[in-house]
Protein backbone atom coordinates (compact mmCIF):
# COMPACT_ATOMS: atom_id res chain seq x y z
CA UNK A 1 0.00 0.00 0.00
CA UNK A 2 0.71 3.48 -0.74
CA UNK A 3 -0.18 6.46 0.22
CA UNK A 4 -0.28 9.38 -2.22
CA UNK A 5 -1.75 13.38 -0.79
CA UNK A 6 -4.12 14.31 -3.22
CA UNK A 7 -2.24 17.90 -3.36
CA UNK A 8 0.23 16.49 -5.33
CA UNK A 9 -2.37 15.54 -8.03
CA UNK A 10 -3.44 19.05 -7.60
CA UNK A 11 -0.04 20.07 -8.65
CA UNK A 12 0.46 17.63 -11.37
CA UNK A 13 -2.79 18.67 -13.19
CA UNK A 14 -1.80 22.04 -13.01
CA UNK A 15 1.32 21.74 -14.55
CA UNK A 16 -0.38 19.08 -17.21
CA UNK A 17 -3.18 21.66 -18.23
CA UNK A 18 -0.43 24.31 -19.37
CA UNK A 19 1.51 22.09 -20.69
CA UNK A 20 -0.85 20.35 -22.84
CA UNK A 21 -2.15 24.22 -24.22
CA UNK A 22 1.25 25.34 -25.16
CA UNK A 23 3.53 21.84 -26.15
CA UNK A 24 2.01 19.47 -28.18
CA UNK A 25 3.48 15.59 -27.82
CA UNK A 26 6.35 14.60 -30.51
CA UNK A 27 4.28 12.21 -32.58
CA UNK A 28 1.60 15.09 -33.40
CA UNK A 29 4.55 17.47 -34.41
CA UNK A 30 6.27 14.84 -36.73
CA UNK A 31 2.79 14.26 -38.15
CA UNK A 32 2.68 17.59 -39.06
CA UNK A 33 6.27 17.78 -40.49
CA UNK A 34 5.92 14.75 -42.28
CA UNK A 35 2.46 15.35 -43.82
CA UNK A 36 3.45 19.44 -44.95
CA UNK A 37 6.58 16.74 -47.51
CA UNK A 38 3.24 14.45 -48.80
CA UNK A 39 0.73 16.95 -48.97
CA UNK A 40 -0.23 17.64 -52.80
CA UNK A 41 -2.33 20.66 -52.58
CA UNK A 42 0.24 24.09 -52.64
CA UNK A 43 -2.43 25.91 -50.06
CA UNK A 44 -2.35 22.93 -47.87
CA UNK A 45 1.06 22.91 -47.73
CA UNK A 46 1.18 27.01 -46.94
CA UNK A 47 -1.16 25.54 -44.24
CA UNK A 48 0.39 22.87 -42.48
CA UNK A 49 3.38 24.91 -42.57
CA UNK A 50 1.68 27.80 -40.46
CA UNK A 51 0.59 25.40 -38.34
CA UNK A 52 4.06 24.52 -37.72
CA UNK A 53 5.18 28.22 -37.20
CA UNK A 54 1.69 28.38 -34.99
CA UNK A 55 3.26 25.52 -32.86
CA UNK A 56 6.55 27.26 -32.53
CA UNK A 57 5.25 30.66 -31.73
CA UNK A 58 2.71 28.98 -28.84
CA UNK A 59 5.97 27.47 -26.77
CA UNK A 60 8.11 30.80 -27.45
CA UNK A 61 5.59 32.95 -26.22
CA UNK A 62 3.71 30.84 -24.36
CA UNK A 63 0.32 31.63 -26.18
CA UNK A 64 -1.88 28.79 -26.28
CA UNK A 65 -1.21 26.82 -29.56
CA UNK A 66 -5.60 27.16 -29.92
CA UNK A 67 -7.48 29.84 -28.15
CA UNK A 68 -10.35 27.21 -27.57
CA UNK A 69 -8.29 25.17 -24.78
CA UNK A 70 -10.60 23.07 -24.30
CA UNK A 71 -12.54 21.23 -21.76
CA UNK A 72 -10.29 19.44 -19.56
CA UNK A 73 -10.62 15.74 -20.00
CA UNK A 74 -8.67 13.78 -17.16
CA UNK A 75 -8.36 9.97 -17.23
CA UNK A 76 -7.09 8.83 -13.82
CA UNK A 77 -5.63 4.74 -14.05
CA UNK A 78 -5.42 4.59 -9.97
CA UNK A 79 -3.34 1.12 -8.74
CA UNK A 80 -5.56 -0.61 -6.70
CA UNK A 81 -2.59 -0.51 -3.60
CA UNK A 82 -2.94 3.24 -3.53
CA UNK A 83 -4.40 5.04 -0.58
CA UNK A 84 -5.13 8.83 -1.49
CA UNK A 85 -5.12 11.21 1.68
CA UNK A 86 -5.83 14.75 1.91
CA UNK A 87 -9.30 15.56 0.71
CA UNK A 88 -11.69 14.34 -2.08
CA UNK A 89 -10.04 12.76 -5.26
CA UNK A 90 -12.63 14.88 -7.90
CA UNK A 91 -11.85 18.12 -5.44
CA UNK A 92 -8.18 17.69 -6.34
CA UNK A 93 -8.15 17.23 -9.71
CA UNK A 94 -10.49 20.52 -10.16
CA UNK A 95 -8.46 22.70 -8.11
CA UNK A 96 -5.86 21.33 -10.45
CA UNK A 97 -7.52 22.53 -13.36
CA UNK A 98 -8.71 26.00 -11.66
CA UNK A 99 -5.19 26.98 -11.35
CA UNK A 100 -4.15 25.45 -14.56
CA UNK A 101 -6.86 27.32 -16.27
CA UNK A 102 -6.28 30.69 -14.24
CA UNK A 103 -2.03 30.35 -14.34
CA UNK A 104 -2.09 29.47 -17.55
CA UNK A 105 -3.79 32.17 -18.98
CA UNK A 106 -6.07 29.92 -20.77
CA UNK A 107 -9.54 30.23 -21.85
CA UNK A 108 -12.47 29.71 -19.65
CA UNK A 109 -14.55 27.81 -21.88
CA UNK A 110 -17.27 25.80 -19.39
CA UNK A 111 -20.91 26.73 -19.02
CA UNK A 112 -22.63 25.33 -15.40
CA UNK A 113 -25.57 24.32 -17.16
CA UNK A 114 -25.90 23.07 -20.98
CA UNK A 115 -29.24 25.26 -21.01
CA UNK A 116 -29.00 28.59 -18.85
CA UNK A 117 -24.80 28.52 -20.20
CA UNK A 118 -23.63 30.61 -17.40
CA UNK A 119 -19.30 31.04 -17.36
CA UNK A 120 -18.23 28.95 -14.25
CA UNK A 121 -15.07 31.17 -14.58
CA UNK A 122 -12.42 28.82 -14.24
CA UNK A 123 -13.12 26.09 -16.38
CA UNK A 124 -14.42 23.68 -14.28
CA UNK A 125 -15.68 20.88 -14.08
CA UNK A 126 -13.64 18.95 -15.49
CA UNK A 127 -14.90 15.42 -17.22
CA UNK A 128 -12.85 12.94 -15.34
CA UNK A 129 -12.34 9.05 -15.78
CA UNK A 130 -11.76 6.89 -13.40
CA UNK A 131 -9.89 3.64 -13.81
CA UNK A 132 -8.74 1.25 -11.23
CA UNK A 133 -5.87 -0.66 -12.26
CA UNK A 134 -3.41 -3.25 -10.37
CA UNK A 135 -0.38 -1.61 -8.90
CA UNK A 136 0.58 1.42 -6.65
CA UNK A 137 1.06 3.67 -9.29
CA UNK A 138 -1.39 6.09 -10.67
CA UNK A 139 -1.38 7.33 -14.20
CA UNK A 140 -2.56 10.85 -15.11
CA UNK A 141 -3.86 11.89 -18.62
CA UNK A 142 -4.87 15.05 -19.33
CA UNK A 143 -6.42 15.99 -22.81
CA UNK A 144 -7.76 19.03 -23.12
CA UNK A 145 -10.95 18.97 -25.55
CA UNK A 146 -12.00 21.75 -28.36
CA UNK A 147 -15.19 21.92 -28.97
CA UNK A 148 -15.29 22.65 -33.30
CA UNK A 149 -13.87 18.80 -33.75
CA UNK A 150 -16.02 17.43 -30.96
CA UNK A 151 -19.26 18.89 -32.47
CA UNK A 152 -18.37 16.87 -34.94
CA UNK A 153 -18.35 13.64 -33.42
CA UNK A 154 -20.91 10.99 -33.51
CA UNK A 155 -22.29 7.24 -32.14
CA UNK A 156 -24.01 4.89 -34.76
CA UNK A 157 -25.49 1.82 -33.17
CA UNK A 158 -25.18 -0.27 -36.05
CA UNK A 159 -26.81 -3.91 -36.14
CA UNK A 160 -24.37 -7.35 -36.26
CA UNK A 161 -25.22 -7.37 -39.60
CA UNK A 162 -23.82 -4.26 -41.02
CA UNK A 163 -20.36 -5.70 -39.96
CA UNK A 164 -16.84 -4.05 -41.28
CA UNK A 165 -18.00 -2.63 -43.85
CA UNK A 166 -20.39 -0.59 -41.70
CA UNK A 167 -18.15 0.40 -39.65
CA UNK A 168 -16.30 1.66 -42.20
CA UNK A 169 -19.17 3.81 -43.56
CA UNK A 170 -19.76 5.10 -39.95
CA UNK A 171 -16.61 6.71 -39.34
CA UNK A 172 -16.39 7.57 -43.26
CA UNK A 173 -20.07 9.31 -42.69
CA UNK A 174 -18.38 11.40 -39.69
CA UNK A 175 -15.33 12.55 -41.12
CA UNK A 176 -17.08 13.29 -44.63
CA UNK A 177 -19.88 15.40 -42.45
CA UNK A 178 -17.17 17.06 -39.85
CA UNK A 179 -15.22 18.10 -42.86
CA UNK A 180 -13.64 21.64 -42.47
CA UNK A 181 -15.60 22.61 -39.24
CA UNK A 182 -13.39 19.93 -37.42
CA UNK A 183 -9.85 21.69 -37.95
CA UNK A 184 -8.34 19.03 -40.13
CA UNK A 185 -5.94 17.55 -40.18
CA UNK A 186 -7.57 15.52 -37.52
CA UNK A 187 -6.88 12.49 -35.40
CA UNK A 188 -10.04 9.99 -35.57
CA UNK A 189 -10.37 8.18 -32.44
CA UNK A 190 -12.59 5.63 -32.86
CA UNK A 191 -14.62 2.66 -30.11
CA UNK A 192 -15.64 -0.36 -31.73
CA UNK A 193 -17.94 -2.87 -29.41
CA UNK A 194 -19.25 -2.27 -25.40
CA UNK A 195 -22.48 -0.62 -24.80
CA UNK A 196 -23.22 3.29 -25.84
CA UNK A 197 -21.37 4.82 -23.48
CA UNK A 198 -18.18 1.93 -23.44
CA UNK A 199 -17.89 2.79 -27.28
CA UNK A 200 -18.01 6.50 -26.82
CA UNK A 201 -15.04 6.53 -23.82
CA UNK A 202 -13.39 3.74 -26.15
CA UNK A 203 -13.13 6.65 -29.04
CA UNK A 204 -12.34 9.34 -26.79
CA UNK A 205 -9.59 6.97 -25.19
CA UNK A 206 -8.48 6.39 -28.50
CA UNK A 207 -7.05 9.95 -29.32
CA UNK A 208 -4.71 9.78 -26.53
CA UNK A 209 -2.92 7.10 -28.17
CA UNK A 210 0.71 7.95 -29.85
CA UNK A 211 0.06 8.33 -33.74
CA UNK A 212 1.74 5.99 -35.44
CA UNK A 213 1.53 3.21 -32.89
CA UNK A 214 -1.39 0.89 -34.03
CA UNK A 215 -3.68 -1.68 -32.23
CA UNK A 216 -1.75 -4.95 -31.43
CA UNK A 217 -5.42 -6.91 -33.19
CA UNK A 218 -3.98 -7.63 -36.78
CA UNK A 219 -7.30 -6.70 -38.39
CA UNK A 220 -8.26 -3.83 -36.23
CA UNK A 221 -4.33 -2.29 -37.13
CA UNK A 222 -5.52 -3.00 -41.07
CA UNK A 223 -8.87 -1.23 -40.62
CA UNK A 224 -6.77 1.74 -38.67
CA UNK A 225 -4.79 1.47 -41.92
CA UNK A 226 -7.36 1.10 -44.74
CA UNK A 227 -9.72 3.87 -43.02
CA UNK A 228 -7.00 6.38 -42.73
CA UNK A 229 -6.20 5.58 -46.63
CA UNK A 230 -9.72 6.47 -47.30
CA UNK A 231 -10.15 9.54 -45.46
CA UNK A 232 -7.11 10.80 -46.64
CA UNK A 233 -8.97 10.14 -50.58
CA UNK A 234 -12.02 12.08 -49.41
CA UNK A 235 -10.16 15.76 -50.83
CA UNK A 236 -10.98 17.50 -47.59
CA UNK A 237 -7.51 18.50 -46.54
CA UNK A 238 -5.62 20.86 -44.66
CA UNK A 239 -7.90 23.08 -42.99
CA UNK A 240 -10.74 21.69 -44.88
CA UNK A 241 -9.39 23.68 -48.28
CA UNK A 242 -9.08 20.73 -50.32
CA UNK A 243 -5.51 18.62 -50.22
CA UNK A 244 -4.68 15.17 -49.70
CA UNK A 245 -4.02 15.37 -45.78
CA UNK A 246 -6.89 15.00 -44.20
CA UNK A 247 -6.51 12.84 -41.20
CA UNK A 248 -2.96 12.51 -38.96
CA UNK A 249 -4.10 8.78 -37.64
CA UNK A 250 -7.35 6.78 -36.79
CA UNK A 251 -6.93 5.04 -33.91
CA UNK A 252 -9.51 2.44 -32.65
CA UNK A 253 -10.31 0.24 -29.11
CA UNK A 254 -12.50 -2.69 -29.23
CA UNK A 255 -14.35 -4.06 -26.83
CA UNK A 256 -16.48 -7.49 -26.11
CA UNK A 257 -20.39 -6.33 -26.66
CA UNK A 258 -23.49 -8.10 -26.83
CA UNK A 259 -25.29 -10.44 -29.71
CA UNK A 260 -27.75 -7.87 -30.92
CA UNK A 261 -25.58 -5.13 -31.23
CA UNK A 262 -22.30 -3.51 -32.75
CA UNK A 263 -21.51 -0.01 -31.36
CA UNK A 264 -19.61 2.89 -33.05
CA UNK A 265 -18.10 6.28 -31.97
CA UNK A 266 -15.88 8.05 -33.77
CA UNK A 267 -14.32 10.63 -31.81
CA UNK A 268 -12.88 13.52 -33.61
CA UNK A 269 -10.00 15.82 -32.75
CA UNK A 270 -8.37 18.19 -34.51
CA UNK A 271 -4.74 18.99 -35.43
CA UNK A 272 -4.45 20.20 -31.99
CA UNK A 273 -4.47 17.10 -30.23
CA UNK A 274 -3.40 17.52 -27.05
CA UNK A 275 -2.87 15.32 -23.70
CA UNK A 276 0.13 15.21 -21.10
CA UNK A 277 0.97 12.03 -19.64
CA UNK A 278 2.56 11.38 -16.17
CA UNK A 279 3.16 8.70 -13.17
CA UNK A 280 3.26 9.27 -9.76
CA UNK B 1 -4.46 35.32 -55.79
CA UNK B 2 -2.89 37.77 -53.18
CA UNK B 3 -4.92 40.80 -52.47
CA UNK B 4 -4.66 43.20 -49.56
CA UNK B 5 -7.88 44.97 -48.66
CA UNK B 6 -8.59 47.51 -45.73
CA UNK B 7 -11.73 46.64 -42.91
CA UNK B 8 -14.31 48.23 -42.78
CA UNK B 9 -14.98 47.03 -46.47
CA UNK B 10 -17.06 48.53 -49.02
CA UNK B 11 -19.61 46.13 -51.39
CA UNK B 12 -17.25 47.26 -54.57
CA UNK B 13 -14.11 45.83 -52.44
CA UNK B 14 -16.41 42.84 -51.58
CA UNK B 15 -17.11 42.04 -55.22
CA UNK B 16 -13.44 42.21 -56.45
CA UNK B 17 -12.77 38.96 -53.70
CA UNK B 18 -13.14 35.80 -55.27
CA UNK B 19 -12.82 32.20 -53.70
CA UNK B 20 -10.02 30.85 -53.57
CA UNK B 21 -8.03 34.08 -52.92
CA UNK B 22 -5.40 34.52 -50.36
CA UNK B 23 -6.52 37.81 -48.41
CA UNK B 24 -4.78 39.84 -45.96
CA UNK B 25 -6.91 42.33 -43.89
CA UNK B 26 -5.63 45.16 -42.27
CA UNK B 27 -7.35 47.36 -40.56
CA UNK B 28 -10.48 47.32 -37.55
CA UNK B 29 -12.47 44.28 -37.43
CA UNK B 30 -14.90 42.98 -34.31
CA UNK B 31 -15.30 40.32 -32.48
CA UNK B 32 -18.59 38.42 -31.66
CA UNK B 33 -19.66 34.13 -31.22
CA UNK B 34 -22.79 32.62 -29.84
CA UNK B 35 -23.32 34.50 -27.06
CA UNK B 36 -23.06 38.02 -28.62
CA UNK B 37 -24.85 36.89 -31.43
CA UNK B 38 -27.86 35.76 -29.57
CA UNK B 39 -27.58 38.85 -27.60
CA UNK B 40 -27.94 41.10 -30.84
CA UNK B 41 -30.56 39.17 -31.90
CA UNK B 42 -32.38 39.85 -28.72
CA UNK B 43 -31.72 43.44 -29.02
CA UNK B 44 -32.77 44.02 -32.64
CA UNK B 45 -36.15 42.23 -30.98
CA UNK B 46 -36.64 44.79 -28.67
CA UNK B 47 -36.24 47.00 -31.84
CA UNK B 48 -33.43 48.47 -29.67
CA UNK B 49 -29.95 49.51 -31.66
CA UNK B 50 -26.74 47.03 -31.71
CA UNK B 51 -23.58 48.26 -30.34
CA UNK B 52 -21.75 49.19 -33.02
CA UNK B 53 -23.21 50.27 -36.96
CA UNK B 54 -22.31 46.91 -38.73
CA UNK B 55 -22.25 48.78 -41.94
CA UNK B 56 -19.18 47.50 -43.67
CA UNK B 57 -17.85 46.01 -40.76
CA UNK B 58 -15.83 42.40 -40.74
CA UNK B 59 -17.18 39.88 -37.70
CA UNK B 60 -14.63 37.47 -36.63
CA UNK B 61 -16.06 34.76 -35.01
CA UNK B 62 -13.82 34.41 -31.84
CA UNK B 63 -13.06 34.01 -28.47
CA UNK B 64 -9.75 35.02 -26.97
CA UNK B 65 -7.75 33.48 -24.73
CA UNK B 66 -7.05 36.08 -22.04
CA UNK B 67 -3.84 38.34 -22.80
CA UNK B 68 -0.74 38.16 -20.94
CA UNK B 69 0.96 41.35 -19.49
CA UNK B 70 2.13 43.99 -21.91
CA UNK B 71 0.09 41.96 -24.96
CA UNK B 72 -3.05 42.80 -26.71
CA UNK B 73 -4.86 39.28 -26.61
CA UNK B 74 -4.20 35.42 -26.11
CA UNK B 75 -4.39 32.89 -28.33
CA UNK B 76 -6.96 34.16 -31.21
CA UNK B 77 -8.19 31.56 -33.71
CA UNK B 78 -11.23 31.48 -35.58
CA UNK B 79 -14.50 29.23 -33.97
CA UNK B 80 -16.91 27.32 -36.07
CA UNK B 81 -18.90 29.38 -38.43
CA UNK B 82 -21.95 27.39 -38.79
CA UNK B 83 -22.94 27.81 -34.67
CA UNK B 84 -24.21 31.73 -36.17
CA UNK B 85 -25.50 30.49 -39.29
CA UNK B 86 -28.60 31.29 -37.50
CA UNK B 87 -28.14 34.90 -36.98
CA UNK B 88 -25.58 35.96 -39.79
CA UNK B 89 -28.62 36.62 -42.81
CA UNK B 90 -30.27 39.26 -40.39
CA UNK B 91 -26.70 40.72 -40.07
CA UNK B 92 -25.80 40.68 -43.17
CA UNK B 93 -29.33 42.75 -44.06
CA UNK B 94 -28.30 45.53 -42.18
CA UNK B 95 -25.12 45.84 -43.56
CA UNK B 96 -22.39 43.68 -42.46
CA UNK B 97 -19.46 43.25 -45.04
CA UNK B 98 -17.72 40.10 -44.26
CA UNK B 99 -17.53 37.57 -41.87
CA UNK B 100 -14.57 35.66 -40.93
CA UNK B 101 -14.69 31.87 -39.06
CA UNK B 102 -13.76 28.20 -40.20
CA UNK B 103 -16.64 26.05 -41.94
CA UNK B 104 -18.88 25.40 -43.68
CA UNK B 105 -22.09 28.14 -43.61
CA UNK B 106 -26.00 27.35 -44.66
CA UNK B 107 -27.62 27.89 -47.75
CA UNK B 108 -29.63 30.70 -46.11
CA UNK B 109 -26.15 32.56 -45.30
CA UNK B 110 -24.74 31.81 -48.77
CA UNK B 111 -28.02 33.49 -50.07
CA UNK B 112 -27.84 36.59 -47.74
CA UNK B 113 -23.90 37.05 -48.70
CA UNK B 114 -25.30 37.03 -52.51
CA UNK B 115 -28.32 39.46 -51.78
CA UNK B 116 -25.94 42.07 -50.07
CA UNK B 117 -22.36 41.55 -51.62
CA UNK B 118 -20.55 40.47 -48.57
CA UNK B 119 -17.85 37.80 -48.14
CA UNK B 120 -17.11 34.81 -45.94
CA UNK B 121 -13.07 34.19 -45.08
CA UNK B 122 -11.52 31.45 -43.09
CA UNK B 123 -8.69 31.76 -40.89
CA UNK B 124 -6.57 28.73 -40.34
CA UNK B 125 -8.31 27.22 -37.69
CA UNK B 126 -5.98 26.16 -34.58
CA UNK B 127 -3.49 28.70 -35.64
CA UNK B 128 -4.63 31.05 -32.56
CA UNK B 129 -0.84 31.66 -31.34
CA UNK B 130 -0.22 32.75 -34.89
CA UNK B 131 -3.15 34.57 -35.91
CA UNK B 132 -2.84 36.92 -32.41
CA UNK B 133 0.49 38.19 -33.94
CA UNK B 134 -1.70 40.02 -36.07
CA UNK B 135 -3.71 41.93 -33.67
CA UNK B 136 -2.55 45.03 -32.63
CA UNK B 137 -5.33 46.11 -30.22
CA UNK B 138 -8.06 45.19 -28.79
CA UNK B 139 -10.99 46.84 -26.78
CA UNK B 140 -14.05 45.45 -25.80
CA UNK B 141 -17.05 47.50 -26.62
CA UNK B 142 -20.05 45.19 -25.32
CA UNK B 143 -21.33 42.86 -23.90
CA UNK B 144 -18.27 42.90 -21.22
CA UNK B 145 -20.06 40.28 -18.80
CA UNK B 146 -19.92 37.47 -21.20
CA UNK B 147 -15.95 37.22 -21.22
CA UNK B 148 -14.31 35.59 -23.82
CA UNK B 149 -17.47 36.28 -25.96
CA UNK B 150 -17.83 39.82 -25.29
CA UNK B 151 -17.69 41.85 -28.70
CA UNK B 152 -14.01 43.05 -28.97
CA UNK B 153 -13.05 45.90 -31.34
CA UNK B 154 -9.53 44.84 -32.56
CA UNK B 155 -7.02 46.63 -35.01
CA UNK B 156 -5.19 43.70 -36.96
CA UNK B 157 -2.20 44.70 -39.42
CA UNK B 158 -2.08 41.77 -42.51
CA UNK B 159 -4.37 39.51 -41.15
CA UNK B 160 -3.99 35.80 -43.13
CA UNK B 161 -7.49 35.13 -44.44
CA UNK B 162 -8.68 33.05 -47.44
CA UNK B 163 -12.09 33.40 -49.23
CA UNK B 164 -14.34 30.91 -49.06
CA UNK B 165 -17.74 32.44 -50.26
CA UNK B 166 -17.23 35.02 -52.72
CA UNK B 167 -20.54 37.95 -53.45
CA UNK B 168 -21.07 35.64 -56.73
CA UNK B 169 -21.71 32.57 -54.24
CA UNK B 170 -18.75 30.39 -55.39
CA UNK B 171 -17.68 27.99 -52.36
CA UNK B 172 -14.17 27.10 -52.11
CA UNK B 173 -15.29 24.29 -49.56
CA UNK B 174 -17.02 22.44 -52.29
CA UNK B 175 -14.67 23.08 -55.26
CA UNK B 176 -11.30 22.76 -53.94
CA UNK B 177 -12.61 19.70 -52.00
CA UNK B 178 -13.23 18.18 -55.52
CA UNK B 179 -9.95 18.38 -56.88
CA UNK B 180 -8.20 16.23 -54.54
CA UNK B 181 -11.10 13.76 -53.86
CA UNK B 182 -9.30 10.39 -54.51
CA UNK B 183 -12.01 8.20 -52.83
CA UNK B 184 -13.64 5.23 -54.09
CA UNK B 185 -17.45 6.02 -53.93
CA UNK B 186 -18.85 3.19 -54.41
CA UNK B 187 -18.30 2.15 -51.10
CA UNK B 188 -20.80 4.61 -49.32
Amino acid sequence: MRTVNVSEITEQIKEMCIEANHYLSEDMKNALSESEKQEKSPLGKQILCQLQENLKIASEDMIPICQDTGMAVIFLEIGQDVHLEGGPLEDAVNEGVRQGYKEGYLRKSVVRDPIERENTKDNTPAVIHYEIVAGDRIRITVAPKGFGSENMSRVFMLKPADGIEGVKEAVLTAVRDAGPNACPPMVVGVGIGGTFEKCALMSKKALTREVGRHSDIPYVKELEEELLTKINQLGIGPGGLGGTTTAFAVNINTYPTHIAGLPVAVNICCHVNRHAVREI
Amino acid sequence: MEKQITAPISKETARTLKAGDYVYITGTIYTARDAAHKRMKETLEKGMELPLDLKGQMIYYMGPSPAREGRPIGSAGPTTASRMDKYAPELLDLGLGGMIGKGKRSKAVIDAIVRNDAVYLAAVGGAGALLSKCIKSSEVIAYDDLGTEAIRRLEVENFPVIVVVDSEGNNLYETAIQAYRTEDTTLC
